[in-house]
């Protein structure tokens, strides 16, 4: 029971931070149909700057929590930076094409992504410094850490901002009549491109804080890490329902729930045959059935009158 | 009465299909202009010209005063033109007062960062769009379902929801496209009501309808298309009896 407990904390620790990444792909999806394949490599870049700014500022003897902040306040407008340029150099050129087109155009420049980062930050793992220490609150038997605690409340401060942000103001409407039918949208006079390019400095900006947390969790970055976390929150996204935002948070936090629990129990249900470095497994797993039984996942794709 | 649009010479074609060939006119400020045919006569095609979906091959519209060539959809909306879709084209997920408040948009600034900074410009802005998609549901007279889905409200209540998202851009010009179709004739008398309180707030209609009874009575002039091209134009009366009218409708009369 105490795993149990253990392992639902890490799970929803690690889900959050997918559901914030997941939250990226959906928007994006629901506004222009598109996989963002290079989000991930967003979120990578997120953590390596947040990285290099703290590892600058540590040896400074500020308060850990500033120093941090600082790392995230760089990140933000850098990945916003990057989330724009993907959108007017690599989509905005393909927005009438085939659909496999910027598809490909995406793939591409996550590849770009990562050799960037590969020549800022070479190749290796990089260490967080640990500059604030790790807490541990017992609940039962299980433990809590600040660190934990932090993410998950981050994560959800920003999920729920991005809600308000989505269901109640005059620019969230816009969002949402674009996803609809964009045509329409532009003869009411919303300027669609605007709303495009805020769309992906929206997902950019919450990629930058999630790569942070995910640092800051793990304690390493490394020029690949955008990749799997990528493709574990784009099944989330899938789990949730593409094109849906309480799709995208809801299926986070599933995933990263099953995940942890799945790694901790395999072990003890396959007699030890696998062990919980099948991890990763889970995220496809889940990914696979969902496209075979639910493939609108489960809240179900919105998807808008079309013409 | 000086003129709000004018068009000259606009043509389109889509591959062999000549839909527009040179078709002129102009609508005078405070009228409510009539624009029919026989389907496939081009009125679509020329609405969509007119708002900026698609480019003319040849010709212009001038609004205003202005040259509206090349203008994307939402400049064409801050130019004073709204319009309404021969299918129904809600937003069907968002409520009826949000598919309004959208169509205050063109009117409206609040940006990103008032989104995320909830001053009090943006709250006041924002309380102030919601106030005046609420008139204008009450002003075509759907008030009660404004917090209904657009898409679950009945056929007619769409086509005036419609309307009063267009009239929320503050239009000069009012572009309907078959504002009538599907409507019973109670629900039409209605719409006549509508259309002709529309233009006594000073806003000028064109108008595509295939009910003449309609047209013959609300109308003060009549473009009629036929095969992408014009073929009368004038009071309704005069046009109904317009020999080349009568037989793009009906046919040429039999040799006998």
């Amino acid at each position: 029971m105490d795993i149990f407990i253990q392992q639902l904390i890490n799970g929803v620790t690690l889900g959050s931070v997918y559901a914030v990444v997941a939250l990226g792909y959906t928007m994006v999806y629901g506004i222009i149909q598109l996989i963002n394949f290079a989000h991930g490599e967003v979120v990578m870049i997120g953590a390596m700057v947040a990285f290099s700014v703290i590892t600058a500022l540590a040896p400074g003897g500020w308060p850990p929590l500033m120093v941090v902040a600082a790392g995230t306040i760089v990140a933000i407008p850098v990945c916003m930076a990057i989330g724009y340029g993907l959108e007017r150099i690599a989509y905005r050129p393909l927005r009438n094409a085939p659909r496999l087109a910027p598809l490909i155009s995406a793939i591409g420049m996550s590849i770009i992504l990562q050799h960037l980062a590969l020549l800022v930050w070479s190749r290796n793992f990089i260490a967080f410094p640990q500059i604030i220490k790790s807490e541990p609150y017992h609940i039962g038997g299980a433990i809590i850490t600040n660190v934990q605690i932090a993410i998950i409340a981050t994560s959800v401060a920003m999920m729920a901002g991005l809600a308000l942000m989505v269901y109640r103001t005059r620019l969230g409407t816009a969002m949402r009549a674009t996803a609809q039918n964009p045509q329409v949208a532009g003869l009411m006079g919303v300027d669609i491109n605007r709303i495009i390019a805020v769309t992906f400095l929206i997902a950019a900006a919450l990629a930058a804080v999630a790569g942070v947390m995910v640092g800051s969790y793990y304690g390493i970055a490394h020029y690949q890490m955008g990749s799997l976390l990528g493709l574990k929150a784009f099944s989330a996204a899938v789990l949730g329902g593409i094109g849906n935002l309480p799709g995208a948070m809801l299926g986070g936090v599933l995933l990263g729930v099953v995940e942890a629990l799945g790694a901790g129990y395999i072990g003890d249900f396959t007699n030890n045959w696998f062990g919980s470095n099948y991890q990763d497994v889970f995220a496809f797993i889940v990914l696979i059935a969902v496209l075979v039984f639910r493939p609108t996942g489960l809240l179900g794709e919105r998807v808008g009158d079309r013409t | 009465m000086s003129a709000l649009l004018q068009a000259e010479g606009v043509s389109k074609r889509f591959g062999g299909v000549q839909a527009l060939a040179g078709v002129g006119f102009s609508i005078r400020r405070g009228e409510i202009y009539g624009l029919i045919g026989p389907n496939g006569a081009g009125k679509t095609t020329l609405f969509n010209l007119l708002t900026g979906i698609y480019l003319p091959d040849e010709g212009a519209f001038s609004f205003d005063g202005r040259l509206l060539a090349g203008l994307k959809p939402h400049q064409v909306a801050e130019a004073g033109i709204a319009r309404t879709f021969q299918n129904i084209r809600l937003f069907a997920n968002l409520s009826a007062l949000e598919n309004v408040m959208i169509g205050r948009h063109v009117r409206t600034r609040a940006g990103v960062l008032g989104a995320v900074l909830r001053d009090r410009a943006t709250r006041g802005e924002e309380a102030a769009i919601e106030r005046r998609a609420l008139e204008l549901l009450e002003y075509v007279g759907i008030a009660a379902r404004a917090n209904d889905a657009a898409g679950s409200l009945p056929y007619g209540d769409q086509r005036r929801l419609e309307i009063a998202r267009a009239l929320a851009t503050e239009p000069k010009l009012l572009a309907l496209d078959e504002p009538a179709a599907g409507m019973n004739a109670s629900e039409t008398a209605a719409l006549r009501g509508l259309l002709e309180r529309i233009r006594g707030d000073g806003i000028t209609i064109l108008l595509i309808e295939h009910d003449m009874k309609l047209v013959m009575r609300v109308c003060d002039r009549v473009l009629v298309l036929d095969y992408g091209e014009r073929i009368a134009e004038g009071p309704p009366g005069e046009v109904q009896k317009n020999p080349r009218v009568i037989e793009a409708y009906l046919g040429a009369p039999a040799a006998v």
